[in-house]
């Protein structure tokens, strides 16, 4: 028991992924309006980062400048590879409201449950 | 010198769909031509990539020449060699298509392009970190393309598709955090490595195994995760709708494959039963489903889409099994149902725009109005049932040999009662289409509805589906002569 909650304690980033990987499904089930399912969509996202950035941290280890006598050195990598998933997420953030912006020009509403409605209409 | 040209194969599609949005300061309407010209030459080099597999068995090329395991690697093998051939023929074959039932516009073309670089990504990449991001390009460009049609319903099913499949893919990418934490590695053939020096029964690599095939699950649009594709594929133009639903879920589904069986290895799947029953199940479930479900529909298109929620369970099923029977099954499964429901798209999309029929009900007696697409529709659905010799049959097969042979009876059946289903959707179809009453009203409907947007029916279009319908038919007793060249028993590791 006490290794669990020793583990909680030390990788609190662990908790803070889950956390906020939660909050991000919750929104994006729960809230009616299209822009907060997006903004849901984007914590989701940032949790996922968040974990994989964190993967790579080392205590009190350097940057991974490598020197003579150095190290041990944090492996670069995960940032990296967030770098790329960052501008993917930016990306669809983008094309996510461009489509909200049509949506709404078509409809005149993003509430979920009306636009359901009025579609059902035509 | 050919494993180079792996790596230009993306390119060259990359780079021209650049080209129709500069052009588009002096031109419009040109992206056709410019995508035309790129992907014919793709198509060549797709076919000497291939004849470089036929000679040298399995082809790796390292990017910038950095060396792997640390560098990105592409690879192809036995595998992903028919899923690029089927890119490269199914992504020349829309431009026939959308030539004159579009939509035209230049960025429409861009993102056609950028969309098949995608989809050859997905197919090429050995690595898994690589494949996310092609499957997000895939993915971000496979959105924009269902928003194009011209109403706000494509618009909200699009952005429908976009939350389901971003969600889809984070997972993956957790699921390859999880890996990547676990071994410290994202190549493919390295990481299989070292998942079996960490053990197959570490709870790293289960969770890092399951978050994997959700999201990937989410993608392929298996049961019960498939809840965005219908309205997707009904919502957006034929020719999008055909292209989407000819490749984007089958890379993913491959994609599937490809981890599942090169990456976690059969060995991982022998060496946890739970699971690969697990995954077999999930496969199944899916088939019985989407076949009940396409049952119910009155809507062709949203028919066509549950359809392939079920093939895809068939698919999956193949992977799950892991043995090279089944694996060819689904890899046969994968190429065949990709020509059989792009085809069946395209046919229903010059239904529409010829008739304005959309609906089950207005499918009486078409068959008589426009004899050369209907019988090939009806020839195209009958694969989907797995009518002998056709390639919907063979796929079928030796993916319920597979299963008899790993001892999974259960699941030989479950192909079956699939295919009694699937018979029950089809043949009501060709039933209509032959022996209905032909419509009185359907000519009026055309004229009330105008939503057709005046496109006509072009010879090419109705030959393209002619084609595509002779093509599976033929496809089936080759796709039997090609089992020995694919080697998949080599990529399985048995």
């Amino acid at each position: 028991m006490t290794g669990i909650a020793e583990s909680l304690l030390t990788q609190y980033y662990h908790v803070v992924f889950v956390l906020l990987l939660g909050i991000g499904v919750y929104t994006m089930i729960d809230a009616k309006n299209l822009v907060k399912k997006i903004i849901g969509l984007n914590v989701f996202q940032v949790s996922v980062f968040l974990f994989l950035v964190s993967s790579g941290y080392l205590e009190g280890a350097e940057p991974a400048i490598v020197k003579d006598g150095g190290g041990p050195y944090v492996n670069p990598l995960p940032h990296v590879l967030i770098l790329t998933a960052i501008v993917v997420g930016v990306s669809l953030t983008a094309l996510a409201l461009a489509l909200v912006v049509r949506v709404y020009q078509e409809y005149g509403t993003l509430d979920e449950e009306h636009l359901q409605e009025v579609m059902s209409d035509d | 010198m050919t494993d180079a040209l792996l790596g230009v194969v993306i390119a060259v599609p990359v780079l021209a769909s650049v080209v129709p949005l500069i052009a588009s300061f002096w031109r419009d309407k040109i992206g056709w031509y410019v995508a035309l010209i790129a992907l014919s030459v793709n198509a060549f080099i797709v076919a000497s990539i291939v004849r470089g597999f036929l000679n040298e068995g399995r082809l790796s090329h390292e990017v910038g020449g950095v060396s792997v395991p640390y560098g990105i690697e592409l690879a192809l093998d036995g595998l992903s060699v028919p899923i690029l051939v089927l890119v490269a023929l199914v992504s020349l074959g829309t431009l026939v298509y959308t030539r004159n039932a579009g939509p035209r516009s230049n960025s429409f073309y861009s993102g056609y392009l950028l969309l098949t670089a995608g989809l050859i990504g997905v197919t090429v990449t050995g690595d898994v970190f690589n494949l996310y991001v092609f499957i997000e390009i895939t993915g971000l460009t496979a959105y924009a393309l269902i928003a194009s049609g011209d109403d706000g319903r494509s618009a909200y099913a699009a952005l429908k598709y976009l939350i389901a499949g971003t969600v889809g893919a984070s997972l993956y990418l957790i699921g390859i955090a999880y890996a990547f934490v676990a071994t410290g590695t994202l190549n493919m053939a390295d990481l299989s490595a070292r998942l079996a020096e960490v053990g197959h029964s570490d709870t790293l690599v289960l969770t890092s195994f399951a978050f994997v095939v959700a999201g990937l699950g989410v993608k392929v649009a298996l049961f019960p995760l498939h809840t965005w594709q219908p309205d997707a594929y009904s919502s957006a133009p034929y020719g999008v709708a055909a292209y989407v639903s000819a490749l984007v879920s089958t890379v993913s589904a491959y994609a599937l494959g490809r981890l599942v069986l090169t990456v976690y290895t059969p060995e991982f799947l022998v060496s946890n039963p739970v699971v690969s029953s697990a995954l077999v199940y999930f496969g199944a479930l899916s088939i019985v489903a989407g076949s009940v479900l396409a049952v119910l529909q009155t809507d062709v298109r949203r028919l066509l889409a549950y359809s392939s929620v079920s093939q895809f369970g068939l698919v999956v099923v193949a992977f799950g099994i892991a043995n090279p029977t089944s694996v060819f099954g689904g890899v046969v499964t994968l190429f065949g149902h990709a020509v059989v429901k792009g085809s069946l798209f395209f046919a229903a999309g010059i239904f529409a725009y010829r008739l304005g029929v959309t609906r089950l009900d207005e499918y009486e007696g078409l068959a008589r109005k426009m004899p050369y697409t209907g019988a090939a529709f009806a020839v195209l659905a009958l694969t989907l049932v797995g009518v002998p010799p056709a390639v919907g049959f063979v796929g079928k097969w030796y993916v319920a040999l597979g299963a008899v042979r790993a001892g999974e009876t259960s699941v030989a059946v479950v192909i079956f009662a699939s295919t009694l289903l699937t018979l029950m959707y089809v043949a009501r179809l060709v039933d209509r289409m032959y022996y209905g009453a032909a419509g009185t009203g359907t000519s009026e409907t055309a004229v009330a509805d105008g939503g057709t947007g005046g496109v006509c029916v072009t010879y090419g279009m109705v030959a393209l589906v002619v084609l595509a319908a002779i093509a599976v038919v033929v496809l089936g007793p080759v796709a039997s002569a090609v089992q020995e060249t694919l080697a998949l028993g080599e990529v399985l590791g048995t």
